[in-house]
């Protein structure tokens, strides 16, 4: 199994890195074109702002290549958000691939969302055996809407799409690095993929 | 719904983990590594790691511990103790760390909150403040709780959460190590004037002084330390009592 989790100076990936460990995974971790492409699964991470983790993106042609990867590929937290058309954050457009737009949680609720919330209406092998309304950690102040795409749902001011799903491409909202066993069971799962 | 969290915190020293009453006299309680990962499997929602004698010299002992937590744990831990600049952060998060605690660093140098927020993001930057409530009014204080400043709580808060703070750590001095319970008046006037996270610390004594932090106090997590540390209140036994009283926790 070659994993590789994409490092493009965009956040905390070792803890990633570490999870799978646990797993007894060695995930890979680089922004090199061939070696993305020739990975049996890809992880796209992301922690911190829109619009300069894109701009990163283009600066090293990742933007132009995640979205014809054909192997599954698991974008997390900010990964996901880059994953759908745009984003409120910065104002940038994200890579197209989830057909959703990123929206800022509104001043009703304190804002980032941060820690345990429940996932619910799942639908995707991503979430083999883990139970409706099973605990995951979030931290984000921005949120994909409900779409057709997601494959979960979580409740903070409003229902939006805590994950998605198109064909070979997946997204969490949330940390399953950091969600206890739960979260490991759904990174085992994407191995399974 | 998103759930109350509760977040024992290990204060560190050499590597070691130990609990200040007052800030002082520290009784040692273990591994630090150790303690992390059974607070992980016994339902903490979170852990705080405050390196209390952070100095340079000790700085590489306490990365080397961040990143063996990060190795073990598969919940999210903050680092606190000694940070005051961008390059140390960004050491402490490449070793794995979620978030960073700043708190004198931040009254000495404001823009530093800012800095960080812009470099990391608001979702990693945590301001601790340690504040002591003198003839009705709350102030800031530096150093662990020994130097007194005459920057208002209220004021600071704000402060930060406009320089862009994820989440604030409010610890009372007065209540500190008593074990009577948590500042709830003060915590409930943060939670109200702010749009950001706040925990509560200081005072964790009973499994009510929880309840009322989430009711009265509306924190949105609560922090404590000799209560997990010494098994005075099981986590698990905790959160049974808190989601029977209609709080919302992970269990």
């Amino acid at each position: 199994m070659k994993l590789v989790i994409i490092d493009y100076g965009a956040g905390n990936i070792k803890s990633i890195q570490f999870a799978f460990k646990r797993l007894g995974i060695d995930a890979v971790l680089s922004n090199n074109i061939d070696k993305i492409k020739a990975a049996d699964k890809v992880i796209f991470p992301g922690v911190g702002e829109a619009s300069s983790a894109m701009k990163m993106l283009i600066e090293s042609g990742l933007d132009k290549l995640i979205p014809t990867l054909k192997q599954p590929v698991l974008g997390i937290c900010l990964g996901m958000q880059l994953m759908c058309n745009s984003s409120e954050e910065g104002k940038t457009k994200g890579l197209g691939i989830f057909n959703v737009d990123v929206k800022k949680f509104s001043k009703a609720v304190k804002v980032p969302q941060m820690g345990w919330n429940v996932i619910y209406n799942l639908e995707s092998q991503l979430f083999s055996g883990i139970k409706e309304r099973e605990f995951m950690y979030l931290v984000h102040s921005f949120y994909a809407e409900s779409c057709a795409e997601a494959i979960a749902t979580t409740d903070y001011e409003i229902e939006y799409a805590s994950a998605l799903q198109k064909d070979n491409f997946y997204g969490t909202q949330f940390h399953p690095e950091k969600s206890g066993v739960a979260g490991e069971q759904i990174l085992k799962n994407f191995l399974n993929l | 719904m998103l759930t109350k969290r509760i977040v024992p915190c290990l204060d560190i020293k050499n590597g070691r983990t130990v609990k200040g009453v007052n800030f002082v006299n520290l009784i040692d309680a273990g591994d630090p590594v150790v303690l992390a990962k059974q607070y992980a499997d016994l339902g903490a929602d979170e852990l705080v790691f405050l390196d209390i004698a952070a100095t340079l010299e000790n700085r590489g002992t306490t990365l080397d511990m961040v990143l063996k937590v990060a190795e073990q744990v598969n919940i999210p831990f903050t680092v606190g103790g000694g940070i005051s600049s961008v390059e140390h952060v960004d050491k402490l998060l490449k070793c794995g760390a979620d978030k960073v605690s700043i708190n004198s660093s931040a009254v000495k140098r404001p823009e530093l909150v800012n800095e960080l927020a812009e470099k990391f993001g608001s979702q990693c930057v945590v301001v601790a403040i340690d504040a002591k409530q003198i003839d009705g009014e709350w102030f800031v204080h530096l150093a662990g709780g020994t130097i007194p400043t005459d920057i208002k709580l209220f004021d600071w808060a704000q402060e930060v959460e406009q320089r862009g703070a994820g989440e604030i750590l409010f610890t009372s001095m007065n209540h500190d190590g008593t074990k009577a319970g948590f500042a709830n008046e003060a915590l409930a006037k943060l939670s109200t004037d702010l749009n950001i996270p706040i925990i509560a610390s200081g005072g964790a004594g009973t499994i009510q002084h929880f309840v009322d932090t989430f009711k009265e106090g509306k924190s949105d997590a609560a922090l404590a330390a000799s209560v997990f540390h010494f098994g005075e209140i099981p986590i698990l036994e905790l959160k049974k009592e808190l989601k029977k009283k209609n709080i919302s926790v992970r269990i």
